[in-house]
C-alpha cells in the first residue's frame, strides 16, 4: 500500500513552498516542529494540500488538516485516510 | 515651498544589463538586445523577437521559498528592489515599521504564472491550480512582495496605466513623500513573456513583424513599423531632501522636479492627443521653461502615427531640432511600464555622467520628425531631463528630473542667463 513518510512529506513541501527555516539544534526533530517554526505559512501548507491529495488520491478535510500542525502529525492524517480507502 | 523629492538609489534590471553599472555600460555602447524570443516558443507568432534580460538566474539572487510563489517579472521586481534599497544604503529593519511605502506599476501582473495555472485549470481541474494563483499574478503582487521582503508597511499602492504607469508610479510615490511620508521604493518592472502574454501585445496591431533584430523596432525613421516588447526596468528609492539629509544618505542621483499625466480625448473627436499637454504641465510643475530642458527621454512608440504625435509635441514645445531626443529603448524594446522607470534610471545616470545615450538601428531618421536625434553618445553638460511615456489606450505621462548639479532653481540662477531659450 502506498504510504506517506516524514521525508517524503517534506521534499514535497520543499517542492511547493521551498526550503524552509533553518532549525536551532536543540529545537528537536523537524518532524515534531510546528510547520510555522520550521517556516511555512498557511499558504504554503494549501500549497502542499492540493499535492497531497493529487499524488496520493485521498480528500482531506480542511478542519483535520488545521488540525494537523506539524510534518509527524499530517503524516498520520494522511496515512490514516490512506488506510480507510484501501 | 514644497519638500524637494530626491533620488538616493537604484535598482536595475533590464535586458541591457543587471544592475544599474552594467546597464549603463551597455546602453552606452549601443549593445542592443534585442533578439529571438527564448522564454517560451514564438515560432507560431507574427512577432518573435522580445528584449530579455537573458542573464537574470533567479536561484542565484532570491531565496527558495519565493520561487514557487512568484512569477517571473515579479523575481526580477524583488532583485530590483534589494539593490535599489542596498544602493540608497538603506537596511530596512532598521528603519521605522511604517516608514517606507511601496509604489510599482504593472501592465499585466503576473501573466505567465496565470497562464500555466489556467491552463492547470482547464487542463486538469481545479485541484491542479497553485494555491499562489490567489496572489500570483495580480496587478498588485509586486508591491505586495516587496513589501513583505523588506517590511516596508508604509503606503502601498499599484498603478495599472500600460507604459505610462511607469512614471505614474513615481509620481504617485512623490505624492506621498509630500504628504509625509519619508520614504518611498517606487517604479516597475514588468513583462509578461509568454503565449497569453504575446497575443495581448499581438492585439494591439502595433507590434513589428520585422525578423531582423537591426531594424525590427525603429522609432522616428522612415521604416518605422512597430515596436518590440521586452521585460525589465527599475525601482527607485525616493525619499524627501529632509529626510534623506536627516539620516546621512550618502548620494542624491537627482530630483523628480515635476510630474504630469494626461488622457487623450476619445478616438474620432478630432481633439488633439494630449502628450504635449502631460509635457507642459509636468515643466510647470517643475518651474522650468521648455528652453532650461537638455534632453528628452521619448516614448519612441515605433509606429509611424504615434511617433508623428511625439515629434509634432516636441516641435510644438522646443521647435524644431530644440532639443536633444533619444530612445535608448531601442536597446531593449518595450518593457511595458518597466520602460519609462528605466528611463529614468538612465536619465539620471545621463545627467550624472553628462553623456546622452545613444538611440540606436535608426538609419533614417523621417525628416518631418525635425528631431535632433541622438544617435551616438553626446557628451554635453546636462542638467534637466524631460522624460515622456504613453500607455495603450490614451494614457500620457511626463516626468523632469534635474542632476546633482541643479540642486533647485533659486540656489543657481545663473544657469538660467547661461542657456538661451
Amino acid at each position: 500500500m502506498n504510504q506517506l513518510t516524514t521525508d517524503r512529506l517534506m521534499e514535497i513541501i520543499r517542492d511547493c513552498a521551498g526550503e524552509g527555516d533553518p532549525i536551532e539544534a536543540a529545537g528537536g526533530r523537524p518532524e515534531d516542529l510546528d510547520f510555522a517554526a520550521l517556516g511555512y505559512d498557511s499558504l504554503a501548507l494549501l500549497e502542499t494540500l492540493g499535492r497531497l491529495e493529487r499524488e496520493f488520491g485521498v480528500a482531506i478535510q480542511e478542519d483535520e488538516f488545521a488540525r494537523a500542525t506539524t510534518p509527524a502529525q499530517l503524516t498520520t492524517l494522511v496515512n490514516r485516510l490512506l488506510a480507510a480507502v484501501s | 515651498m514644497r519638500a524637494d523629492t530626491v533620488v538616493t538609489g537604484m535598482g536595475v534590471v533590464a535586458p541591457t544589463g543587471l544592475g544599474h553599472a552594467e546597464h549603463w555600460a551597455g546602453t552606452l555602447r549601443g549593445a542592443s538586445a534585442i533578439g529571438p524570443v527564448t522564454r517560451f516558443d514564438a515560432g507560431r507568432y507574427p512577432s518573435r523577437l522580445a528584449g530579455e534580460v537573458a542573464s537574470f538566474v533567479p536561484e542565484d539572487h532570491l531565496p527558495s521559498r519565493l520561487l514557487p510563489q512568484t512569477d517571473h517579472m515579479t523575481r526580477m521586481a524583488l532583485v530590483a528592489s534589494d539593490w535599489a534599497l542596498a544602493d540608497a544604503g538603506v537596511d530596512p529593519g532598521r528603519l521605522p515599521e511604517y516608514g517606507v511605502g511601496v509604489v510599482t506599476a504593472a501592465s499585466a501582473g503576473g501573466f505567465e504564472f496565470g497562464h500555466r495555472e489556467l491552463q492547470n485549470l482547464w487542463r486538469h481541474g481545479p485541484q491542479h491550480v497553485s494555491a499562489y494563483q490567489s496572489f500570483a499574478w495580480f496587478y498588485a503582487v509586486n508591491t505586495g512582495q516587496i513589501s513583505i521582503r523588506h517590511g516596508l508597511r508604509g503606503p502601498a499602492g499599484a498603478l495599472v496605466t500600460d507604459q505610462a504607469g511607469g512614471l505614474d508610479a513615481l509620481g504617485q510615490a512623490r505624492r506621498q513623500l509630500r504628504r509625509g511620508q519619508p520614504m518611498v521604493l517606487a517604479g516597475a518592472v514588468d513583462g509578461s513573456p509568454c503565449p497569453w502574454g504575446w497575443v495581448a501585445h499581438v492585439s494591439t496591431g502595433r507590434m513589428s513583424e520585422e525578423p531582423d533584430p537591426a531594424r525590427a523596432y525603429r522609432p522616428f525613421d522612415t521604416e518605422a513599423g512597430g515596436y518590440v516588447p521586452g521585460e525589465g526596468g527599475a525601482l527607485l528609492v525616493l525619499e524627501s531632501e529632509e529626510a534623506a539629509r536627516a539620516r546621512g544618505a550618502a548620494r542624491r542621483y537627482g530630483r523628480l522636479a515635476g510630474y504630469a499625466a494626461t488622457f487623450d480625448p476619445p478616438p474620432g473627436s478630432g481633439r488633439p492627443p494630449n502628450l504635449l499637454r502631460a509635457a507642459r504641465a509636468a515643466l510647470d510643475d517643475a518651474d522650468l521653461r521648455p528652453g532650461e530642458v537638455d534632453v528628452v527621454f521619448a516614448d519612441a512608440a515605433g509606429t509611424p502615427e504615434e511617433d508623428a504625435i511625439e515629434a509634432e509635441a516636441l516641435r510644438t514645445l522646443f521647435g524644431p531640432r530644440g532639443v536633444p531626443v533619444t530612445a535608448p529603448k531601442t536597446m531593449t524594446g518595450r518593457l511595458s511600464a518597466g520602460g519609462p522607470a528605466l528611463d529614468v534610471a538612465t536619465a539620471l545616470l545621463a545627467l550624472r555622467e553628462g553623456v546622452i545615450p545613444p538611440t540606436v538601428n535608426i538609419a533614417r531618421p523621417l525628416p518631418e520628425h525635425t528631431l535632433d536625434l541622438v544617435t551616438a553618445p553626446r557628451r554635453t553638460p546636462l542638467a534637466t531631463a524631460l522624460i515622456l511615456a504613453r500607455g495603450h489606450g490614451g494614457f500620457n505621462s511626463a516626468l523632469v528630473v534635474t542632476g546633482p548639479r541643479r540642486p533647485g532653481r533659486a540656489t543657481t540662477p545663473q544657469r538660467q542667463e547661461s542657456k538661451p531659450s
